[in-house]
């Protein structure tokens, strides 16, 4: 039975992250949405939950989704829609310094 | 973190250069038995629009490039350097309040009046309340 729900996606998945998901740099969810996408993600592999969101749900900060080589800030964030083999990245932006 | 004389040397030499901004750049390399194994640098501009002195900010669409760059080579991004200008080699608040995954190695250099005098490695803690120091294994080149 074909579901809306059965849109397959390949997410990349930073270095760092790779050891919440059993070394794998490239994993596969499902979801018709980023955000639903990300949630397969996290339902699947939970310890990235913690490095991915903010205790109020939200991703953090420095976290950046990608639609191929479209930031998803640009077109409808976490509700931009997929279409299968569509292909999510987990990029970070870096910050710091000295001093604030 | 594992690195060689030349990649030391190169994040040395970058933090002199970018004197008295704080340089920034990556930590391309492999992760064994989840030690980083740091292979080359890449230099990257520092993207933020003031306070460069004491401040850095590395893109997203930098991070992209560099990964894409070391994928080539068989590498990946393992961490990140950057530069204190006139200030030690340890993370600072900020530093730790913009961290962002356990994992990374973030090297930091001190450049005191434009000579790179000590640098250090660092990842975050599993729970990223503090930054723990690791050693700097220096490893000898492999020959091609």
């Amino acid at each position: 039975m074909s579901t809306t729900t059965d849109t397959s996606v390949t997410v990349h998945i930073p270095t760092p992250l790779r050891a919440y998901t059993g070394d794998q740099g490239t994993v596969t969810v499902t979801g018709t949405t980023v955000g639903a996408a990300l949630r397969d993600l996290v339902a699947r592999y939970p310890e990235l939950e913690a490095n991915l969101y903010a205790e109020d749900g939200t991703l953090r900060q420095y976290v950046n989704i990608y639609l191929g080589d479209e930031d998803i800030r640009y077109r409808d964030g976490v509700e931009t829609p997929l279409e299968t083999n569509a292909e999510l990245s987990i990029v970070p932006s870096i910050a710091g310094g000295r001093s604030a | 973190m594992f690195a060689t004389p030349d990649v030391l040397d190169a994040i040395c030499a970058h933090g002199e250069a970018a004197y008295p901004e704080e340089g920034c750049g990556f930590l391309l390399g492999t992760v064994h038995n989840g030690r980083n194994h740091v292979e080359a640098v890449r230099r990257v501009e520092n993207r933020r629009t003031e306070h460069r002195e004491r401040r850095y900010a590395i893109s997203a669409d930098d991070y992209r490039a560099a990964q894409h760059s070391a994928a080539e080579h068989g590498l990946d991004v393992v961490g990140f350097y950057h530069s204190h200008p006139d200030h030690p080699a340890q993370p600072s608040a900020t530093d730790l309040e913009e961290a962002t995954f356990p994992g990374y190695t973030y090297a930091i250099v001190s450049v005191q009046e434009g000579t790179a005098t000590v640098l250090t490695a660092w990842s975050l803690a599993p729970d990223r309340s503090r930054f723990e120091e690791e050693e700097i294994v220096r490893e000898t080149p492999t020959s091609a």
